[in-house]
């Protein structure tokens, strides 16, 4: 399989007050497309900070980091915004839904960055939400959710817009057992029937036996 | 749904913090509204002014009358069409509460220097021939329930003495900004009895109304006419009828200065509170707008939900103060004396001022926290506790 992301003698920086703190070292990683890839480590190991470079939410100090084909260290702002848009998916621990938005309007959000036609981002958000399993929620505010519904409804904002690559940040980190069980059986389907690649930062063993590969940060380095 | 669904949704989070902070928009826009108002009632005699007349008044001042014998002087200025002239009677009418304009005035030309007030060529000849008739305005007639035919009895102060009037004509103000407020008598029935009781101030008159061909030799037309009585013991000081209004407003100009500005404090205070309220409901979502950067918003999009919230409740806010503004403006125009402030009403001026102050306070509130939400980055975001 061909490599997808390519992260090249990266490290990351940062300054806290008259501080600096490196938390990512040289480090270098490929992922191929469709795999599914989990993260461990300690709490500082930098699990959280590589996702973040790799979803393009945050900049390498140095070195190359390379997603489908584009060299996002490169871009600016506003371009990274865009091919954030139409590249990542992200899903968060703490699900991150807008609470006065419905199931339905949560999963368009991200739609109406796309020259999309209502009838079109219906048709989007509803299979989304159909491939979920939460069909028969599009109406309900997250408040009316439980904790696992309401990060099916984050997962399904992260893959309505067919993104290249899906990054969970401990997605079962805020959830039980049968919750978090049923997420990363959601996480194993969009991988192996959707063929999306993922990559997961997690601290449950568990989580991370769902992953076919897992590679583990310890103090900015993967050993 | 669209971002605008998503700019009332954001609006309506807190309702009672969105009400409130609508309450206290529309609070100062009543306020403002209110204090526009009475300043622009206190100019209203500056916006009624013609160009085309000239006051000339004593040179010392005001309160010292003038001989009449300088109107046929000055009628021979050339460029003057109609010398007119009154004198302030002051007087009580029913009681000291009942303020309005009492003049006493040449009965046969003060019409046709003042075309403003609107008179029936009947009710004006009556006027004229009978010495104890008055004029009064419409809205003095409305206000007292008085019509033609009907007594009025002033106690003089100035003039002292019970004086006796009929209301020979009712007239009614042609423009907007015509005081529709003034009792008009005849010059002529004071000085008679002047010349009986007190001879010393007989043949005095208040001030002299010129109307000129051209507004534009006003100022030399004034110039010939204080020449005329240079070195009198009665020297004048003539000025154009806008000139003399402002004059007359000066005395009062730190009150209505005062009230300028507290009006454009009550707007900066009410600012203050929208971006309180906008700064805590940005900080509130911090998260949400380092999750809505992460899904691709930019920067134009935050700016947009912000200021667009911002506006929501600052139009809100101003639609609702400038609703209540008109009834409340109009209770105080019942309320107040007429003589007071003659002309109050909402201008449009004021509206637009108003409406304008609503939008600028939108905007400028948002700058904060559009600044804030522009500047946290993403990860810092997802960090934030509220």
């Amino acid at each position: 399989m061909s490599s997808i992301i390519s992260v090249k003698d990266v490290s990351k920086t940062y300054s806290r007050d008259s501080f600096s703190i490196p938390v990512l070292n040289n480090l270098s990683l490929e992922v191929d497309e469709g795999d599914f890839l989990a993260l461990m480590g300690p709490s500082g190991s930098g699990k959280t900070t590589l996702l973040n470079l790799i979803a393009g939410i945050d900049k390498p100090t140095s070195g190359t980091i390379t997603v489908g084909g584009t060299d996002i260290s490169k871009l600016n702002e506003s371009a990274l915004a865009k091919w954030r848009a139409q590249s990542i998916g992200f899903v968060f621990q703490f699900y991150n839904l807008i609470p006065v938005l419905t199931a339905f309007e949560n999963v368009e959000l991200p739609l109406l960055l796309a020259p999309l036609s209502k009838s079109e981002r219906r048709e989007h958000v509803e299979t989304a939400l159909t491939v979920v399993g939460l069909d028969d929620r599009m109406d309900h505010y997250p408040k009316q959710l439980s904790g696992g519904q309401e990060q099916r409804v984050a997962i399904a904002r992260a893959i309505v817009t067919d993104p290249l690559l899906l990054v969970a940040d401990e997605p079962t980190g805020d959830l039980d057992k049968n919750s978090a069980d049923e997420i990363l059986t959601l996480l194993d389907r969009l991988n192996k029937e959707f063929k999306k690649t993922i990559i997961i930062v997690t601290h449950d063993p568990h989580a991370a036996e769902k992953a076919r590969i897992t590679r583990t940060l310890d103090k900015g380095y993967l050993v | 749904m669209k971002v605008f669904k998503l700019i009332f949704k954001n609006t309506l989070r807190h309702k009672l913090r969105t009400f409130l902070t609508i309450l206290g928009i529309a609070i100062a826009v009543v306020a403002f509204g209110l204090l526009r108002t009475v300043v622009t009632a206190w100019h209203a005699g500056v916006e009624a002014s013609s160009a085309n007349r000239l006051i000339t008044r004593q040179a010392v001042s005001f309160i010292f009358p003038l001989p009449l014998a300088y109107k046929n002087k000055i009628e021979n200025v050339p460029g003057i069409s109609t010398v007119t002239y009154a004198i302030w009677f002051s007087g009580v009418y029913i009681d000291k509460n009942q303020f309005f304009a009492r003049l006493a005035v040449d009965a046969n030309t003060i019409f046709d220097v003042y075309p403003e007030f609107v008179l029936s060529k009947k009710e004006k000849e009556n006027f004229i021939k009978e010495r104890n008739a008055c004029v009064i305005g419409s809205d003095i007639a409305k206000q007292y329930n008085l019509k033609v035919g009907d007594q009025m009895t002033l106690e003089g102060d100035i003039y002292p003495g019970r004086w006796d009037f009929v209301i020979r004509g009712i007239y009614k103000p042609r423009d907007k900004t015509t005081d529709g407020t003034q009792m008009l008598f005849h010059w002529d029935y004071i000085n008679e009895r002047m010349k009986e009781e007190s001879p010393g101030r007989a043949n005095r008159v208040g001030w002299y109304i010129e109307k000129i061909d051209d507004p534009n030799q006003s100022g030399e037309i004034s110039a010939k006419i204080d020449a005329l009585f240079k070195n009198s013991t009665a020297e004048t000081k003539t000025e154009s009828e806008r000139a003399f209004q402002q004059g007359f407003l000066a005395s009062t100009s730190a009150i209505i200065t005062a009230m300028n500005i507290i009006s454009f404090v009550i707007i900066g205070i009410i600012m203050l509170v929208l971006g309180n309220t906008m700064i805590m409901s940005a900080r509130e979502r911090t998260r949400e707008y380092a999750v809505m950067k992460t899904l691709g918003f930019s920067g134009r999009h935050l700016t947009g939900l912000i200021m667009g919230e911002s506006l929501v409740i600052s139009a809100i806010g101003g639609a609702l103060g400038l609703f209540l503004t008109f009834p409340i403006v109009q209770g105080f125009s019942e309320v107040i004396p007429k003589g007071f402030f003659p002309i109050f009403q909402l201008e449009p001026i004021t509206v637009i001022l108003a409406c304008s102050a609503a939008i600028l306070i939108g905007v400028l509130s948002s700058i904060f926290p559009i600044q804030r939400a522009l500047n946290t980055r993403i990860v810092d975001g997802f960090r934030f506790v509220g």
